[in-house]
């Protein structure tokens, strides 16, 4: 009962280039393809927050899982590049894996679990903990590229909404949530505005990674495979989170630390280790948490491990 | 340009459905603080040029011209479209006959008078909580129900949160189409009271289009009578209706109880 | 204990390797060859060539095969097989009407040119459990007709067009881009043809759904099965080197002309109009309701109260695309525990603020436990 598990995390090592599958193109889209997507990425990078439709391929994953963000890596990745995926913020759950392993086979390029070796990092769901910098790309899997969906579902009229900047909407359903509640109750997808002009959902990561995306040196880049939208944040700029004067953006806090390493400053996981619900904190960034381990840190160990509660 | 000059200006206004005609050659002006009501049995063409006038329709031919708070009079089909829209939520108001085309069904009462603000860039919650308090207060509505949402309320009250949810921006003109219909006879008196109140107190100038003479006998100065897509006789409100000229106008004033 | 849900390439092997030990299931039972399923199973290759949008019977059989049956998931294998294949050019519109005809009936006209071929189908049959056929090893032998099909099978429209009875449909002009909606992204409003392309991929449950709704009033149609024809069709290409059309093959399609509720204006006198259903292979229940869901869709431009869900462009075509919907619908099974965290510590916050315990029902103090 008392051994602790360490934390879930993969080799440590940059895994060597491996050999490329034959029969397929370099990341196996067409050059073709990856021109017209490369296009419409210049244009989103042009227009920072605007969704630019592009003719979206059909991938041999399933739509929801990462097609949009498989095309837009397939259409920045090189030869000599190192690639890092994580999903929920590790290397090693199952459909980030997966979607390494395709362009180990597809590209054979370097793959890592470190966030400072990579120098194109795709993404589910979280951004690193460690800072990213101006030789990374931070490339988005999007599932609904639209924030205004949920408040206008038909795209004829999105589009005239973010044509004309009429926002006013989306500042009603954060209305609504502090008449109900007191506070705004949005803890992921929450809507941001990118360089003061158009508003952008920044994917299902939690709040409490939006203000990385501000002025982050990195190019953000965000692919909709199913929605047919590429859209993108350039390196050192402006992503505020939308909120009221008197009730502005916050984020996410634990009273925990990592039981780990730990971390008092990173996005915690609850883990529920037995079956009266017994619960532990460990970072949702698994390359993150084994940094700060190798450097020395260590955690209270969890609930089980009888270290101070 | 002063402030006698027309807030609003009509000039040979036609509608065309195909090849029907929805309204005909229609002239008029609208000075501020002037209350306008068009009457018409229904498919007199009133509704078509209401949607005209009030920028949610292009008419086939004609200008609609409006004098600005900023940059003086304008075509208000020859702007932008988001110029368009921006007027439409901060100088003008519509109050639409269904509550349910006015209003936004799927948030609270505060939340609908309060959009308006939002859309203009009020980010302060307090400040809109505030103003939308103060609004429903206006329009005589229960403040307790801020939170409640528009299908709760009854007809009578759904109107007046759409006066409340558009007066909040303090607009110059406001268009109403048949703002009434449909309300029991005490519930409509007292709504109307409470329009030519408000109407009265913040100068508003007003289009208001209904088929119920009782109406624009309460609120409207002047008077234009449509049938068949023209206007057949207009003039000051008394006048018409204590002295109708054209044979419809006529017959429209002796079919009716007096108000 | 806690052990930590690992993913990794091990399980991601493992997992691959039980799934084609079932997909083989009982080795003792012969296995089956692509030849078996194309021929035997016809009508879902038919099917998976349709919503595939890929015209090879052989590996649609293969897509069957490895996908256990699942339809839906052998129409992604061959999506997922087409994108990668290179586009050599447009080839020419099919001529319908010139088709090799299987079968061919008109519910407009009793009797009409060509005449009514019932061909094969499963509408006459009594649907009784055929236990012969468990039995296995038949070898049914249909009787071949003392005399050949008429040669000329007019479309029952051309008839109709003829006294001016029905809408003219007039094609686009030779040289007029023809939008691909594999390769562009689709915007609203659709004009008709990336409407039709979608209907053609769409999901035949969806369309038949959202058919069969048109017909008990949501969005009413009057429809009437003008013609249905199924046959062989030659496809024709003109390569830039030779500049006239030639032969490359024949494909077999399922078509529907659907004659609908009249419309007429001023300047037009009333004329009936057209819904219109295209399939690969044999697809008749999916070319009908593709019809009728089509001519819903036109609603706009009759002028007609757009109310019913049938007649909503963006809603229809947004949703009938089933590569697209299982994957977002499936996806919901990837871990998204970080976003569920950002709501159990919001829930936690409003109910600790609502001055509820936070840890369940026996702390009796709130916030004490945490």
């Amino acid at each position: 009962m008392s051994t602790v598990i360490p934390h879930p995390t993969a080799s440590t090592a940059t895994e060597a280039t491996q050999a490329r599958i034959e029969g397929y193109n370099f990341a196996y889209l067409d050059e073709q393809t990856k021109r017209m997507i490369r296009r419409a990425i210049l244009k989103a990078v042009a227009v920072p927050g605007y969704q630019v439709p592009f003719g979206s391929r059909e991938m041999p994953l399933p739509y929801g899982w990462g097609t949009g963000g498989i095309q837009v890596t397939a259409a920045v990745i090189g030869p000599d590049d190192t690639l890092k995926v994580i999903d929920q913020g590790a290397d090693d759950t199952t459909n980030a894996v997966n979607i390494r392993r395709f362009f180990a086979k597809t590209a054979g390029v370097a793959t890592t679990d470190r966030t400072v070796d990579a120098s194109i990092i795709q993404t589910r769901h979280r951004i690193p903990e460690t800072p990213l910098t101006e030789d990374q790309i931070l490339v988005y899997q999007v599932p609904i590229p639209e924030p205004l969906r949920q408040l206008e579902p038909r795209e004829s009229e999105t589009r005239k909404m973010h044509a004309l900047e009429e926002y006013g909407v989306m500042h009603v359903s954060l209305y609504e949530d502090i008449a109900k509640f007191g506070r705004i109750t949005r803890s992921y997808n929450y809507p941001v505005r990118v360089n003061g002009r158009y508003v952008m959902a920044p994917s299902p990561i939690p709040k409490f990674d939006n203000p990385k995306m501000d002025r982050m040196p990195a190019l953000q880049l965000f692919g909709a495979g199913r929605e047919k939208r590429i859209y993108a944040v350039p390196p050192y700029t402006e992503v505020k989170s939308l909120d009221f004067e008197d009730h502005p953006f916050e984020v996410e806090t634990w009273e925990e630390n990592c039981a780990l390493c730990g971390a008092g400053d990173s996005y915690l996981d609850e883990v529920i280790v037995d079956d009266q619900g017994t619960k532990m904190y460990v970072c949702s960034d698994s390359d993150y948490c084994r940094e700060r381990r190798e450097a020395g840190h260590v955690g209270d160990g969890g609930p089980n491990s009888g270290g101070p509660q | 340009m002063s402030a006698r000059d027309p807030l609003l200006q009509v000039r040979g206004l036609t509608h065309r459905y195909g090849r029907q005609v929805g309204c005909r050659d229609v002239s008029f002006d609208l000075h501020p603080g002037e209350v306008l009501g068009i009457v018409g049995e229904s498919g007199s063409g009133k509704t078509t040029l209401l949607k005209c006038v009030s920028g949610q329709m292009q008419p086939s031919e004609g200008e609609v011209a409006y004098r600005t708070r900023d940059i003086g009079t304008v075509d208000v089909y020859g702007m932008t479209e988001a110029r368009r829209r921006m007027l439409m939520r901060t100088d003008w108001g519509i109050v639409y006959q269904n509550a349910r085309d006015g209003l936004r069904m799927k948030v609270s009462a505060g939340a609908n008078v309060g959009e308006r603000l939002m859309a203009i860039g009020e980010r302060n919650y307090g400040h809109i909580r505030n103003e939308a308090v103060d609004w429903l207060e206006r329009v005589e509505m229960d403040i307790g129900r801020i939170d409640d949402l528009p299908g709760t309320f009854s007809g009578g009250m759904q109107q007046r949160l759409q006066i409340a949810r558009n007066l909040v921006t303090k607009p110059r003109l406001v268009f109403m189409d048949e703002p009434t219909s449909g309300l029991d006879v005490s519930v409509q008196a007292r709504l109307l009271d409470l329009i030519r109140g408000l109407v009265g107190s913040l100068g508003i100038a007003c289009v208001v289009v209904t088929h119920d003479l009782g109406v624009v006998r309460l609120l409207s100065h002047r008077l234009m009578v449509m049938k068949g897509g023209r206007v057949v006789e207009q003039g000051l409100t008394d006048q018409v209706l204590d002295d109708p000229q054209h044979p419809y106008t006529q017959l429209l004033v002796s079919s009716i109880l007096p108000v | 204990m806690y052990v930590a849900v690992k993913g990794g390439d091990q399980a991601i092997e493992n997992s691959q390797k039980l799934l084609a030990e079932e997909r083989r299931g009982d080795p003792r039972v012969p296995e089956l060859t692509l030849a078996q399923i194309r021929e035997q199973m016809s009508l879902a290759v038919d099917r998976v060539m349709t919503e595939g949008s890929l015209y090879d019977p052989e590996l649609a059989a293969l897509a069957i095969k490895q996908a256990r049956g699942d339809l839906v998931e052998a129409i992604f294998l061959l999506r997922a097989y087409r994108t990668t294949l290179p586009r050599f050019g447009i080839g020419e519109p099919i001529d319908t009407a010139a088709m090799a005809v299987r079968r061919r009936i008109s519910a407009t006209y009793k009797d009409l040119p060509g005449g009514q071929l019932l061909g094969a189908s499963f509408d006459y049959t009594h649907r009784l459990l055929d236990f012969a056929l468990a039995a296995g090893d038949e070898r049914p032998v249909a009787e071949i007709a003392p005399e050949g099909v008429e040669p000329g099978m007019p479309h029952v429209a051309d008839i109709l067009n003829h006294e001016g009875l029905i809408e003219a449909e007039e094609p686009d002009a030779d040289d007029a881009p023809v939008f691909d909606l594999t390769r562009e992204s689709p915007r609203y409003p659709a004009d008709r043809a990336a409407r039709l392309q979608n209907l053609a991929r769409g999901d035949e449950g969806w369309l038949l759904g959202l058919g069969y709704s048109t017909q008990r009033g949501y969005g009413n149609n009057h429809p009437f099965a003008g013609e249905i024809r199924v046959g062989e069709v030659a496809v024709e290409f003109a390569p830039e080197e030779l500049g006239f059309p030639i032969e490359i093959g024949e494909i077999t399609v399922t078509e529907c002309q659907m004659v609908n509720q009249f419309k007429g204006s001023a300047n037009v006198p009333p004329q009936f109009t057209r819904g219109y259903g295209l399939t690969f292979g044999h697809c008749e229940r999916k070319a009908m309701a593709m019809a009728l869901v089509d001519r819903a869709l036109r609603a706009d431009e009759f002028a007609e109260p757009i109310e019913a869900p049938a007649q909503d462009e963006e809603f229809v075509m947004a949703h009938s695309d089933n590569v697209e919907a299982s994957g977002f619908v499936q996806h919901l099974k990837l871990p998204h525990y970080v976003d569920f965290q950002a709501e159990l510590v919001t829930v936690r916050a409003l109910r600790r603020k609502a001055g509820l315990a936070v840890d369940g029902p026996d702390s009796a103090v709130p916030d004490a436990a945490e």
